[in-house]
């Protein structure tokens, strides 16, 4: 019975929209850490993570945001947040997060946050 | 009133794809606790928090080896206890790093304990050598 998650991707305004569906936790941290990383080494650095079905998050999940922001603006590009429920942007919010990404209400407002020209 | 008291233990492989089934005892008991929606999701995560720690750091992402969960409630608090057989460490050596930090140095981890925390009233360890190491964690009801 392990934990539910698949993530779906679709390209939007130049940005790459990362869809996360289900429990985000130490056992389905790692297929995160891979499209992440498979989407630094295609040179696409534009990221928003689509919260909106993401029902659960624990501190591996945010490692993975942690572990990669450096890395991401430093290439010039962002890992922006969009459409947080309550209970997960709590867990964001207990850990300082929202001082350190940016999170917008909605993957609209995070794409156009690229195209603003405002990077981080 | 009577008191009253509440256990439940639950045994698993230590592996992360029990962290699903981990998650639903301890919102099980949450609610059996009378504690809210919210509440028991955050203690789910303590105790996720708790659990993923042991698989990873004592065991070394083993799976051979067991966890043990113990949840107990009566009118006044609810806690938990993990057991685990693997290697031990100092939570006090532990020191909390601000998240910029573990940003600039790209760490993954360095967060579950100071989640667990925040979320419960009280979080002791303890060694027994050669036999256990138990994390207990205790959340007050009705406060």
């Amino acid at each position: 019975m392990p934990s539910k998650f698949h993530i779906e991707q679709a390209d939007r305004s130049g940005a790459r929209v990362l869809a996360l569906d289900g429990f985000l936790d130490a056992h389905t941290a790692p297929q995160f850490e891979k499209v992440i990383e498979d989407n630094l080494k295609a040179g696409r650095v534009w990221l928003i993570v689509d919260c909106a079905r993401l029902t659960y998050i624990s501190s591996a999940g945010l490692g993975v945001f942690m572990s990669f922001l450096e890395e991401i603006r430093e290439q010039g590009g962002d890992l922006k947040v969009a459409s947080l429920d309550d209970n997960v942007y709590q867990v964001f919010d207990v850990l300082g997060f929202p001082a350190l990404l940016d999170i917008q209400p909605t993957v609209e407002a995070a794409a156009a946050r690229f195209t603003e020209g405002e990077g981080a | 009133m009577a008191s009253f008291e509440k256990t439940f233990s639950l045994h698993v492989p230590s592996s992360t794809e029990n962290l699903a089934m981990i998650r639903d005892f301890v919102s099980s008991i949450g609610q059996q606790a009378g504690l809210d929606d919210a509440q028991v999701l955050r203690l789910a995560l303590a105790v996720d928090e708790a659990c993923a720690n042991v698989i990873e750091h004592a065991y070394g992402s083993e799976q051979i080896h067991q966890v043990t969960i113990r949840g107990e409630f009566d009118q006044d608090e609810l806690s938990f206890v993990i057991v685990d057989t693997g290697r031990h460490f100092d939570p006090a050596a532990l020191k909390p790093e601000p998240l910029e930090e573990l940003v600039r140095q790209r760490k993954s981890g360095g967060l579950g304990l100071r989640l667990i925390r925040t979320i419960m009233d009280d979080v002791q360890y303890r060694i027994i050598p050669g036999e256990k190491n138990e994390l207990r964690m205790v959340k007050k009801l009705h406060k």
